[in-house]
């Protein structure tokens, strides 16, 4: 194993992320201000309860999935496409590196990225909102797989994508949507019926309400789904992974 | 002493078809500049990619120091740097991060004086801190030397190192890779400047459309191929070349001034002692002989037209 190589793109992938630290920290803390503005202040003073808890403190699970996920995806994909776009890539191409360093070095490094951010939300609601974690082993778990498993599908299509276009297209067209419709900022059962059904179809609800009841004890479906849910997903991700690294797809000429 | 690389038939195939190596056998020597010219989609490129592992082999075997590049790629990788033709830099690393970030690809511990010691050696040292894209292209080039030499390699792979460099830069890069020849690297550089592959390289291999014609000492090559010419300066101008020497095929130049016989030097015979005493016979006074000898531009040319025909 190489170590020192997983190190060095660990390193130079944080390298840029602390030479925008400024930027990195500071638009997830404006935009997290401004959702509680507008969701918090505004519709919370309609909606004042959701199942015992404010409708503030509610979405602050949503709002942190939802952020962790778009910025692993963004980071891993960004990530690894930059370095094929400009033709860096040759470098860790010919180093005595293995495909599976490389996505550790990648990956590992979008979801820190990640996993920053989340924190950083995170602690700009407590002080919105009165913040409590009822389980916060479950939340680290449920949390730190999130930003893997996202890294990982980021790093897919950074793989996949021949242009900046694709990379932007599965984030934009699938990913956010998602998202949004994830149950980020509501509770399942607002929803009318018909809804609901087609949301459980949606496997970010999973993530969210399994995540939602590490903080509240309150869920749409059932932790341990939830739990099988990103666990399945990790799993998929990974293997498709494996299978770019046996058949070298999009990597090698 | 074994070949510190060992190509044996490698193949590659694009996808789509194109066939872009036909079996290339080559051993190179520790310590060698090997020169490799061709013309454009000549092979060169994917010759070296494929030894680097940019590219996946179609058929064949590369062994470096006995390590082979598939089964074997970390220790073959470790002992090969790569300055691919095209230059790719990170525009806003600095030149130290990117050449630390080089050696710790390579799983490498950190050594500042050794990288310090490579970037003295391409004069880059007082540009350490610059970002590249604050470089002249010239010195971009030399950061992407400087990258490849980060882990202390013993193969260097130079592809088109003076492409599109004026005359200036070209010397400043020979010295470099004289430089790093004495220090006991063996280089593999490609090239189609001629005059590079004859003042820098030991051998010299052509290749073209997927094979490698020939390797040969660049000395023997020349004196192989060499086709030279004789110039007779003559004491009066003539109008035309004398009917006498019609067989010669001689040529006027200098405005009359003076014949051009062009001669093999691989023949048996010459043919210039026959032609001193016709000169006589004809009755014209020589003022000065001298030789010269076809570059291997010349010779190259001749070469690729030989495999066309
Ligand atoms: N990635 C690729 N896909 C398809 N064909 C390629 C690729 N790279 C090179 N070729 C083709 O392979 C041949 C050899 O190219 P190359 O090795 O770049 O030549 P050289 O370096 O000698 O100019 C050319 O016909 C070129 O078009
Ligand atoms: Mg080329």
């Amino acid at each position: 194993m190489n170590a020192g190589a997983i190190w060095a793109i660990y390193r130079y992938e944080m390298g840029r992320f602390f030479r925008t630290l400024a930027q990195s920290f500071i638009s997830p803390v404006i935009s997290t201000s401004l959702y509680f503005v507008v969701f918090g202040a505004a519709i919370g003073s309609r909606i004042d309860e959701v199942g015992g808890v404010s409708y503030g403190a509610f979405i602050v699970p949503g709002l942190i999935m939802l952020t962790v996920m778009t910025q692993a995806i963004t980071n891993a994909s960004f990530g690894i496409y930059f370095p094929k776009f400009i033709g860096t890539i040759y470098e860790v191409l010919s180093a005595p590196v293995s495909f599976l360093e490389v996505v550790v070095g990648y990956v590992g490094a979008a979801a820190t990225k990640a996993l920053f951010i989340g924190v950083v939300i995170m602690v700009t609601a407590s002080f919105f909102v009165d913040l409590r974690i009822a389980h916060p082993l479950p939340m680290a778990l449920f949390l730190v797989l999130t930003c893997v498993s996202f890294a990982l599908m980021g790093f897919i299509i950074g793989i996949w994508a021949k242009n900046f276009e694709q990379l932007q297209l599965v984030p934009l067209l699938i990913v956010t949507p998602l998202v949004f419709l994830g149950g980020s900022f509501y509770s399942i059962s607002m929803l009318p019926q018909a809804w609901q059904t087609i949301a459980l179809f949606n496997p970010v609800v999973y993530l969210v309400s399994g995540f939602r009841w590490s903080f509240y004890g309150m869920a749409d479906v059932p932790v341990a789904v939830s739990l099988v849910v990103i666990a399945g997903f990790l799993a998929l991700c990974l293997a498709a992974v494996w299978w770019i690294f046996r058949t070298g797809w999009r990597i090698r000429a | 002493m074994s070949p510190i690389l060992e190509i044996a038939d490698l193949r590659k195939t694009f996808p789509g078809g194109v066939e872009a190596l036909s079996g290339v056998s080559l051993e190179v020597r520790e310590g060698e500049i090997l020169a490799l010219l061709g013309p454009n989609g000549a092979g060169k490129t994917t010759l070296i990619s494929t030894v680097c592992g940019l590219t996946e082999p179609s058929g064949g075997t590369v062994r470096v120091a006995g390590h082979d590049i598939q089964r074997d790629f970390r220790a073959a990788r470790a002992l090969i740097g790569l300055v691919p033709q095209e230059i790719a830099l990170e525009p806003f690393q600095r030149v130290w991060d990117g050449v630390r970030f080089s050696r710790g690809l390579f799983g490498l511990p950190r050594d500042d004086a050794h990288l310090e010691s490579v970037l003295r050696q391409l004069s880059l040292w007082e540009k350490r801190a610059a970002q590249t894209r604050e470089l002249s292209g010239g010195m971009k080039r030399r950061v992407m030397i400087a990258k490849a030499l980060a882990h202390e390699p013993r193969v260097l792979f130079l592809d088109e190192p003076t492409a599109g460099v004026d005359v200036e830069l070209r010397r400043g890069m020979w010295e470099v890779v004289e430089r790093l020849k004495a220090e006991g690297v063996t280089i593999i550089l490609t090239t189609h400047y001629l005059e590079e592959a004859e003042a820098l390289a030991d051998r010299v291999g052509v290749v073209n459309r997927g094979e490698l014609l020939l390797v040969e000492e660049t000395g023997a090559l020349m004196d192989r191929m060499g086709r030279k010419e004789l110039v007779i300066e003559l004491q009066e101008p003539l109008d035309a070349v004398p009917a006498a020497l019609a067989d010669y095929g001689l040529e006027l130049a200098e405005g009359g001034a003076a014949l051009v016989y062009t001669y093999d030097r691989r023949s048996e015979r010459t043919g210039i002692t026959r032609l001193l005493a016709d000169l006589q016979a004809a009755g014209l006074a020589l003022r000065d002989l001298s030789t010269r000898q076809s570059s291997l531009e010349e010779i190259f040319v001749g070469l690729v037209q030989e495999d066309v025909a």
